[in-house]
């Protein structure tokens, strides 16, 4: 088990550009890829996971810690960007986590190389759009409300105040400006999807899939999972009940178990 | 002095035939903490056909009371400006007025998805018009990226990208390609080209970003400050003049505008009531909410910073007047309503708004060009007021206003850019330039 003060930050350089890198842990690499807001902190989920496996955790381009790279103008150029660094570390095929634009990172990353990922984690991943209902958009709200909507009980989310360390310092603000901006040069529209994803990953990713969701989630409405589903041959969906967009947080315990027993 | 007068062309009910109509308007902006995204079911298009048509009527008329310059500008999506599409009013003007320039400040280069189009609209606007021409360009408010879908965190790319464009389908010879990293067209050979050459004068219009003015002074564009608090406006003004003094000239009052909100009326106290108006509804500073203001990327990481730890200062939109959910009682919003015109005597105090008689006026506004020494200004009037006091505002600034500013003026040596081109006073490598602006004038505020 590794606890939040053991992760450690390592930078990588990546062709011409620097990657910053948390890993924490130890055993076989999981590859962590963040949300749009950034990496939102070590919570209990990262703790038990990080018993048996590397947490390998890369802060994209322009998120903050690591220097934005120009050339990275889209979700597929960061994606390939993350491939190159899974190729350069020698740790293809990894299993992966990825949660809401993480996900999305995921799904491109493995629709081009399906090869790169032995399992795959999607966590409410935004990349399609949902048939029922619309992403929300994370840019004409402030920060603050798009990460309160991201739960759907703050009260009963014990982790929720833990998330960004409250969010409230500036520097969190300046860090969240840095996430939103880099997320606008990535993902301003389609807003938060690529149309033709579906397409690429159809008949393409075999690798075990599993789509977790929140039934209640307001930021990525789970009705886009049964398209995941579908796309993707062999996948499996879980889904939480009153829960939101952070099942690793608002149904932490249940989520961990799923993810062990997916993972193991 | 270059003399231009400007308003917004904002949409409203005249408060004193329409009292019901008018607060039911404005009670709708302050609950929705914005002008930007009022609903448009609020918009009534018989109002909005004869406030168009009025705006453009006394732009007309203004040409003859003797204003140089009649200043435009757009905003999208906002009763704050009737004038979504700038162009379509300049098109207007060019063909009905004979003398005065046609001052664009600005045209949202980021938000129109196509230079080239912008490159022939002002084409025709300068030759209609017979050479009057003056365009800007802005980056367009936070809003207005949201309002038009266009990238915030592109905002300062597209905006170089596109002006730099533009003013090369203007003066090299085509057809050519373009490849740019945003801008890419394959055929560019405009037929219609501007009368004035190389091109027309450009001015930039501003709200003290120091980014914008240090690149206006890296191309020689003149700085028009839009109403800013003086003290800010003078340090930008000490920052363009260092910036030109980089670039090896010596900044002058040609390479510097202010823009200031001024009512004037027969009487004292009938002048106050109506320039008190321009607070309504919050003025500037309910604009825009604050996540629409600064949307994602459209701020420098510097001014990112500034803004994570300084309180938003009191005249830039963005700070909230009230943090309601738009469920106020009629007693709250009351209350609201008294805060927002309770700073007029702020705004009155600081000469951020000079509403008066002429003789009250004129030496207000001698103090204000003491101290930023520009060599254009431009009056600003809005607010809900009835077309004939606009009217006779107009009138009285054309009778005893203008020429006693043109006098101070002449006084000062507030050259304009059509007396002496901006950047054409050399300064050698090394030497330290004149400040333009004399904040020691600001010691001493008129009581």
């Amino acid at each position: 088990m590794a606890a939040k003060n053991s992760v450690r930050e390592e930078t990588l350089t990546v062709g011409a550009d620097r990657l910053v890198v948390l890993k924490g842990g130890s055993g076989k690499p999981l590859l962590i890829l963040h949300e749009e807001l950034g990496y939102p902190g070590w919570m209990k989920w990262n703790e038990a996971l990080s018993e048996k496996r590397t947490l390998i955790t890369p802060l994209y381009p322009g998120f903050g810690k690591t220097p934005r790279a120009e050339w990275i103008m889209s979700i597929r150029d960061l994606a390939a960007f993350l491939a190159r660094f899974v190729r350069e570390q020698g740790i293809a095929p990894v299993d992966v986590i990825g949660f809401s634009l993480g996900g999305w990172i995921a799904a491109e990353m493995a629709a081009s190389d399906p090869a790169i990922f032995s399992k795959i984690a999607l966590v409410a991943p935004a990349g399609i759009r949902p048939p029922d209902g619309e992403i929300m958009d994370m840019f004409t709200v402030p920060a603050l409300v798009y990460l309160r909507n991201s739960v759907l009980d703050r009260e009963r989310t014990a982790e929720f105040a833990a998330l960004y360390e409250g969010g409230l310092s500036p520097e969190q603000y300046e860090a969240f400006e840095d996430a939103r901006a880099e997320s606008a040069r990535l993902a301003w529209q389609p807003y938060m999807y690529n149309p033709s994803l579906p397409h690429l990953l159809e008949g393409t990713v075999k690798a075990p899939t599993l789509i977790v969701w929140g039934k209640d989630d307001r930021t990525v409405p789970a009705s886009a999972a049964g398209v995941f589903n579908r796309s993707i041959q062999g996948s499996r969906i879980v889904a939480f009940d009153k829960c939101g967009h952070r099942p690793e947080v608002e149904k932490s315990e249940q989520f961990i178990k799923e993810v062990q027993n997916f993972l193991a | 002095m270059h003399i231009m007068w400007f308003t917004e062309r904002q949409y409203h009910y005249d408060p004193e035939t329409e009292p019901q109509k008018s607060k039911d308007f404005e009670s709708a902006v302050l609950r929705n903490r914005s002008f930007f995204g009022l609903p448009n079911a609020n918009f009534d298009p018989q109002q909005g056909a004869k406030l168009l048509n009025e705006y453009l009527d006394e732009k007309i008329y203004s040409e003859d009371l003797g204003f140089d310059g009649l200043m435009l500008n757009e905003h999208h999506g906002t009763p704050f400006c009737l004038g979504a599409v700038m162009d379509v009013e300049a098109a207007i003007l060019a063909k009905a007025t004979k003398k005065a320039r046609i001052v664009l400040l600005g045209n949202p280069v980021p938000t129109v998805a196509n230079a080239l189009r912008l490159a022939e609209e002002l084409s025709m606007i300068d030759l209609i018009s017979g050479g009057r021409l003056v365009p800007g360009w802005v980056r367009g408010a936070g809003s207005e990226q949201l309002a038009n879908n266009a990238n915030p965190a592109y905002n300062r790319e597209y905006f170089e990208e596109g002006v730099d464009f533009i003013i090369k389908a203007w003066t090299t010879p085509g057809p050519f390609r373009h490849e740019g990293k945003h801008f890419h067209f394959r055929f560019v050979n405009p037929w219609v080209l501007p009368l004035q050459k190389p091109h027309p004068p450009i001015w930039i219009p501003g709200l003290v970003s120091p980014d914008t003015v240090v690149w206006c002074a890296k191309k020689r564009f003149p700085y028009i400050a839009l109403a800013t608090r003086l003290e800010p406006t003078v340090e930008l003004w000490d920052l363009y003049t260092e910036a030109a003094a980089r670039e090896g000239y010596q900044a002058g009052p040609e390479n510097f505008g202010y823009m200031q909100p001024v009512f004037v009326s027969d009487n004292q106290a009938r002048a106050e009531e109506l320039g008190k108006r321009f607070l309504y509804g919050g003025a500037f500073a309910h604009f825009a909410r604050p996540e629409w203001m600064f949307p994602p990327g459209y701020n420098s990481k510097e001014a990112t910073r500034r803004m994570a730890r300084l309180p938003q200062a009191e005249n830039l939109p963005g700070k909230p007047i009230h943090d309601g959910g738009g469920n106020e009682t009629d007693a709250e919003l009351e209350e609201i309503r008294r805060g927002v015109y309770a700073r007029y005597e702020t705004s009155k105090k600081e000469l951020q708004m000079i509403a008066g008689t002429p003789d009250y006026v004129i030496p207000r506004l001698r103090k204000v060009l003491e101290v930023l020494r520009p060599g254009i200004f431009s009056f600003w009037l809005d607010g809900p007021v009835a077309y004939k006091d606009r009217l006779r505002c107009l009138e009285l600034l054309g009778k005893d206003v203008i020429p006693a500013v043109r006098d101070i003026g002449k006084e000062l040596g507030l050259v304009d850019p059509f007396q002496r081109k901006p950047g054409s006073v050399p300064l050698a490598a090394g030497r330290k330039p004149d400040k333009v602006a004399q904040p020691e004038g600001l010691a001493s505020m008129p009581a």
